[in-house]
């Protein structure tokens, strides 16, 4: 019974789309990732990556979006027993994690900027900006999303609609936490070994 | 100075033109404004607005479409007219009617709206028509997502042909390089009108590019598996796979490009870290993808005429499969070839060239496999089957010049130059219009309930055929006379002045064909009684939709069809078969205005971004975000059809227990 | 459609066609009219293109128009065969004879991108001149480094010398190229880029850019004047006397943007000119970058 809200059948078309449109999106970072790439080393006499980067802050952010990533999913077990109180429960947790994340991304960019190293600074760092900055949109977005969600939920309750945007979102939400841990590795990681 | 701010970089002199861009906003304001006079005359705004504006019928939004494409087709041709005429008379010491800024804008107009507006808006507007019929179902994967994706088509050519009225357009060519398309010498808005018109219509084409996949590979009839579809709609699917793979790269490409404009970030610029040859190879890892986009479902609908008009099956079903499959994939591994001249090495340039000269192949394979089709058939040269036999003459001959540009020793001579002009002509035009105008053609009955005049059909094929032939061979000429692409003047001692001279003559035979088209639909739409479509079956054909009524009713099938074979309707034909008289209740999408309002947020968005205007940015932000949370709010978006209307219709058109 | 009708209807455009070769051919064909050795062998390149694909064309067409007369349904004396849809030996042939021409290309393609790269010196037993090129606001600048003189918008070379371009663009991006010498080369900001060419043939060549670049690149013409060395060694003397000078501060006044120029001659020039103008785009000075709006 609990399983038929997920796999039902005309959900599947939904499913699909959705999954191709996260195609799309990868291809869309993908070629922030080129630009990255191509670009990292372009610091137009400015600090590096080794220099600029604090990898605390990058580790702490990756825990909170890891964590975050957990919560949504314990969200959609609640679902799955149907209960809805724990489903808002989680979708809170998770909403203030992501906020949280954003908040850390933002104030770090705020630092970086007011020390002249905007993203109008150097090819680099326009690269940067935009790679992690698009990512942070993303988290943005998925936060908008989990507040509409939990506003269907508390009003209409657990619906086999409701119920397939709770699993597009945790989809969504998985995606993200995929880009960051690259975008860790590519940018925070390998920038910190100086490559 | 509040005002000043409100109205972002906006001022007087935005709406201060020379005189051959007024008459340009003259037309297009007097076109507008007597469109309006006369759904007032008639009194049809509400059947305009409740009957088409807000309809999620896919094959209402294929008509929308398409008209919306004729009109740009219309809007960019006479682009080339201008171009044509400029370029006539544009010598030693006449220096023609245009100046060189205002020539740079009209051509990089004409490319731009005849790719994303004019080819694009025909080849969504056909598989709308097309492929829910052709694969036994009763609409789209995601109906209001569909009729957003035209809301954007819409919304991006509005704010494009808005840069005619106020402010300017890019003259920096239909795919703005950077250095050239950045702030320092591109200072007006002009790029970033090209920047967002192109945005938001992007978006509209990944979400069709979603839809119909999703569309093919969930919503055949039951019976039809993959092997058993019409050709089209693998072309679509192959098409699709393109769409979704190539366009996200556009989106990313063109914001790094408006934030360097907007903010001063440096992708792209020279100096400061940025890197234009990075762009180079973004837009045409997007770019060399596109022109498959628009090139594979006209081959598509090739197969689906040359089999049905010589009455026999398509050659080669399989191997058509796997050279579209080769085609996709393929062309991702060729953009290299649009830049060999950009000094990337003898190793990466042959390896490029070989790699564009492997995808002649499938493409070669397809044409051999249609004129196999052929062999043995019993042949009617209607007027889809004109603009076929004009499709393979001259687009051999695009693909050949191709297959000499992939060569990169032969390329450093002829990039640039008039030459590629020609060849990528020669692929667009007899390859992805005649396609396109093939298809409309062919399956007008099919939505109009109204057979096309014939003659004229004929008529505008031969035109077409000879104005391409006087437009362009001149122009393959020019370039081995080493004429370069877009100059706007050039010295008497060149010798190219007749040649171009020639060419404008081919391009108003081409005007003229474009007439003679349009005449024959008015003309027949005008005769429609005597060209009343009666069987729903007028060419004898062999795939689905031809087992409907003409028009095709609002659900297309009364029953859904159980396809046993390829050519099924074909095949139940010759086998005599009757169909089972089992009706059921249906469900169909409700209209909804939603998608409409979601892209007048998207042009007030795309304004805003364009003139700096911030809180119309915004605003427009919020309607395009209200509109989606709106859309997820509404329950009620379906309604049902009862069984006995299904009876009643089939009986009223077909007579009694068919 | 009888034969003799579409026969007549398809040689038309062959007399169209025909038409306009002749009149190419009694004109400047700048690109097949080579004075070059490298535009000499990119020709054959084109034109051996040119002949394989015949191996396409013929028979399409004749398949098209000889299928399109015999099985139109007004012929019925023709075979009808609605189901013949496959054939592995049929397909085998077309899959097959493009994949071999394909081959022939691809060889070809390989060996002559490599022979013809523009950045491979020519084999010569003379000594190559060196010319720097930069791409301006709408003129080419011509330096020659060892001569320590410059040209804008002509330049003399000698007869049967090989030259070693090097491009650069203090502007947008452009494209040099001489269609009668050799292929083009596009010119970019911050980067160089390499030619080499040689000259067989005494005379004046037109270039021009073969990439927009703004407002007035269609007035960016150069001319290549080929000549004899000694007229060469004159030509360089000659220019000694121009009153012009090429530094820093005339530079920037000849980098604002102008159109239709006249060529003329700078009888000296800096030495690190075109390894400044150069710099302007890959160092992070920022005086520079300032004046240079970034």
């Amino acid at each position: 019974m609990e399983n038929n809200l997920v796999i039902k059948a005309e959900n599947s078309k939904s499913y699909l789309g959705f999954w191709i449109y996260i195609l799309t999106d990868c291809v869309v970072f993908a070629s922030l990732f080129a630009v990255y790439a191509t670009l990292h080393n372009n610091t137009n006499g400015g600090e590096s990556a080794q220099i600029l980067f604090s990898m605390p802050l990058a580790l702490t952010q990756t825990i909170i979006l890891l964590t975050s990533s957990l919560t949504s999913g314990l969200a959609i077990i609640a679902a799955l027993n149907k209960h809805k109180t724990r489903i808002l429960l989680w979708t809170v947790v998770t909403f203030l994690l992501g906020s949280l994340f954003l908040f850390l991304e933002l104030r770090e960019f705020n630092h970086l900027a007011s020390m002249g190293d905007s993203w109008r600074a150097s090819g680099f760092l326009s690269s940067y900006f935009v790679l992690v900055g698009t990512h942070g949109l993303h988290i943005l977005i998925g936060l908008l999303w989990m507040i509409v969600l939990g506003l269907i939920i508390i009003k209409k309750g657990l619906t086999a609609k409701s119920m397939k945007g709770l699993v597009m979102f945790n989809l969504f939400w998985h995606f993200l936490d995929v880009i960051w841990i690259f975008i860790f590795s590519v940018v925070y990681l390998m920038g910190h070994m100086g490559l | 100075m509040m005002l000043a701010n409100l109205l972002g970089l906006l001022n007087v002199d935005s709406f201060r033109h020379d005189i051959i861009q007024n008459v340009g906003v003259g037309i297009m304001t007097l076109s507008i404004f007597f469109a309006s006079l006369a759904l007032t005359y008639f009194r049809k705004w509400k059947w305009l607005f409740g009957e088409w504006l807000s309809s999620l019928d896919h094959k209402k939004i294929g008509v929308m479409y398409i008209i919306v494409a004729v009109l740009m087709l219309s809007k960019a041709g006479f682009d080339a007219l201008l171009m044509r005429t400029q370029q006539s008379l544009s010598v030693g010491n006449n220096h023609g009617i245009l100046a060189s800024q205002h020539y740079q804008q009209i051509f990089s107009s004409h490319g731009t709206t005849m790719i994303f507006f004019a080819a694009m808006g025909l080849m969504f507007g056909i598989i709308n028509l097309a492929v829910p019929i052709l694969i036994g179902t009763r609409d789209v994967a995601f109906p209001w997502l569909n009729s957003v994706s035209f809301w954007l088509f819409v919304s991006g050519m509005i704010l494009l042909n808005t840069s005619l009225a106020i402010g300017d357009f890019s003259g920096a060519g239909w795919l703005a390089y950077p250095p050239l398309s950045e702030l320092q010498f591109s200072p007006t808005v002009g790029v970033d009108y090209w920047i967002w018109s192109l945005q938001i219509a992007g978006v509209g084409s990944l979400l069709s590019g979603i839809n119909f996949i999703v569309t093919i590979l969930m919503k055949r009839t039951k019976g039809m598996n993959l092997m058993k579809m019409p050709m089209f709609v693998w072309s679509v699917l192959g098409s699709m796979t393109l769409v979704v793979f190539a366009f996200p790269v556009l989106t990313a490409t063109i914001t790094l490009l408006y934030l360097d404009r907007l903010v001063g970030t440096h992708f792209f610029t020279s100096g400061g870290g940025g890197n234009p040859m990075m762009y180079v190879n973004l837009i045409w890892a997007w770019g060399h993808p596109e022109v498959y986009i628009l090139i594979l479902p006209a081959f598509g609908i090739f197969s689906e005429i040359v089999a049905t008009f010589s009455k026999k099956k398509l050659f080669g079903y399989t191997s058509m499969v796997w050279a579209i499959w080769a085609i996709v994939i393929l062309s991702f591994t060729v953009w290299l070839h649009h830049f060999f001249t950009m000094g990337a090495g003898a190793d990466v340039n042959g390896f490029f060239g070989i790699m564009t000269m492997i995808i002649a192949i499938p493409t070669g394979v397809k044409i051999f496999n249609w004129l196999f089709t052929m062999f043995r058939g019993k042949i009617t040269f209607s007027a889809p089957m004109i603009w076929f036999v004009g499709f393979i003459l001259l687009f051999s001959i695009g693909g050949v010049a191709g297959v000499l540009l992939a060569v990169p020793p032969a390329d450093f001579q002829l990039h640039n130059s008039l030459f590629l002009v020609a060849h990528f002509h020669s692929m667009i035009v007899s390859g992805v219009l005649f396609g396109y105008f093939a298809g409309i053609v062919y399956w007008f009955p099919k939505f109009s309930g109204i057979k096309l005049n014939e003659r004229l059909g004929k008529i505008a094929a031969y035109l077409w055929i000879l104005g391409f032939i006087v437009a362009f061979v001149p122009l393959y000429a020019l370039g081995i006379m080493g004429a370069t692409r877009r100059m706007d003047h050039y010295s008497p001692s060149m010798g190219w002045q007749p040649l171009f001279i020639v060419a404008g003559v081919g391009v108003l035979i081409i005007g003229l064909g474009l007439l003679t088209l349009v005449s024959q639909v008015l003309y027949s739409v005008y005769k429609h009684v005597e060209n009343k479509d009666r069987t729903g079956d007028p060419y004898d054909g062999r795939t689905l939709e031809w087992s409907i009524p003409s028009p095709a009713p609002h659900y297309n099938f009364s029953i859904l069809p159980i396809v046993k074979k390829t050519d099924d309707f074909w095949e139940s034909k010759q086998e005599k078969r009757s169909r089972d008289l089992v009706y059921k209740d249906i469900s169909m999408p409700k209209n909804s205005y939603i998608g409409l309002f979601l892209s007048s947020g998207a042009f007030a968005l795309g304004f805003g971004a364009v003139w700096h205007i911030l809180w119309l940015s915004i605003v427009g932000l919020l309607i395009i975000l209200g509109s989606v949370i709106a859309r997820t709010l509404t329950e009620d978006t379906e309604y049902t059809i009862p069984k006995e209307k299904l009876i009643l219709d089939d009986i009223q058109f077909y007579g009694e227990g068919k | 459609m009888k034969l003799a009708k579409v026969l007549f209807l398809v040689s038309l455009p062959i007399i169209f066609i025909a038409s306009i070769v002749l009149y190419v051919s009694h004109h400047n064909a700048q690109v097949f009219n080579t004075a070059g050795t490298i535009a000499k062998d990119e020709k054959s390149i084109i034109l051996f293109s040119m002949f394989l694909s015949l191996f396409v064309l013929v028979p399409v067409y004749l398949m098209l128009i000889i299928f399109s007369v015999k099985y139109r349904e007004s012929n019925k004396s023709s075979k009808y065969s609605p189901n013949f849809s496959h054939s592995k030996a049929v397909e085998s042939v077309w899959w097959g004879i493009p994949t071999i021409l394909i081959i022939i290309l691809s060889v070809v393609t390989w060996r002559s991108s490599h022979q013809l790269d523009p950045y491979k010196m020519i084999d010569s037993n003379i000594k190559p001149i060196n010319i720097q090129v930069v791409a301006l606001d709408w003129k080419w600048l011509f330096i020659y480094p060892d001569k320590s003189i410059a040209s804008v918008n002509s330049i003399n070379i000698p007869i049967n010398t090989p030259i070693n371009f090097e491009l650069t663009s203090d502007a947008p991006m452009n494209s040099f190229w001489v269609p009668q010498l050799s292929g083009q080369i596009y010119t970019m900001p911050g980067m160089s880029t390499k030619l080499s060419i040689l000259s067989d043939k005494k005379g004046s060549y037109s270039g021009r850019s073969a990439n927009i670049s703004g407002k007035g690149f269609a007035g960016m013409l150069f001319s290549v004047n080929v000549v004899s060395n000694s007229e060469y060694n004159n030509w360089i003397k000659s220019t000694k006397s121009s009153t012009k000078v090429l530094n820093d501060r005339s530079y920037e006044t000849l980098s604002k943007p102008t159109e239709n120029v006249q060529p003329f001659t700078y009888s000296f020039v800096s030495a690190d000119l075109y390894k400044n103008i150069l710099g302007k785009y890959t160092l992070s000075d920022n005086n520079m970058s300032k004046v240079m709006g970034m």
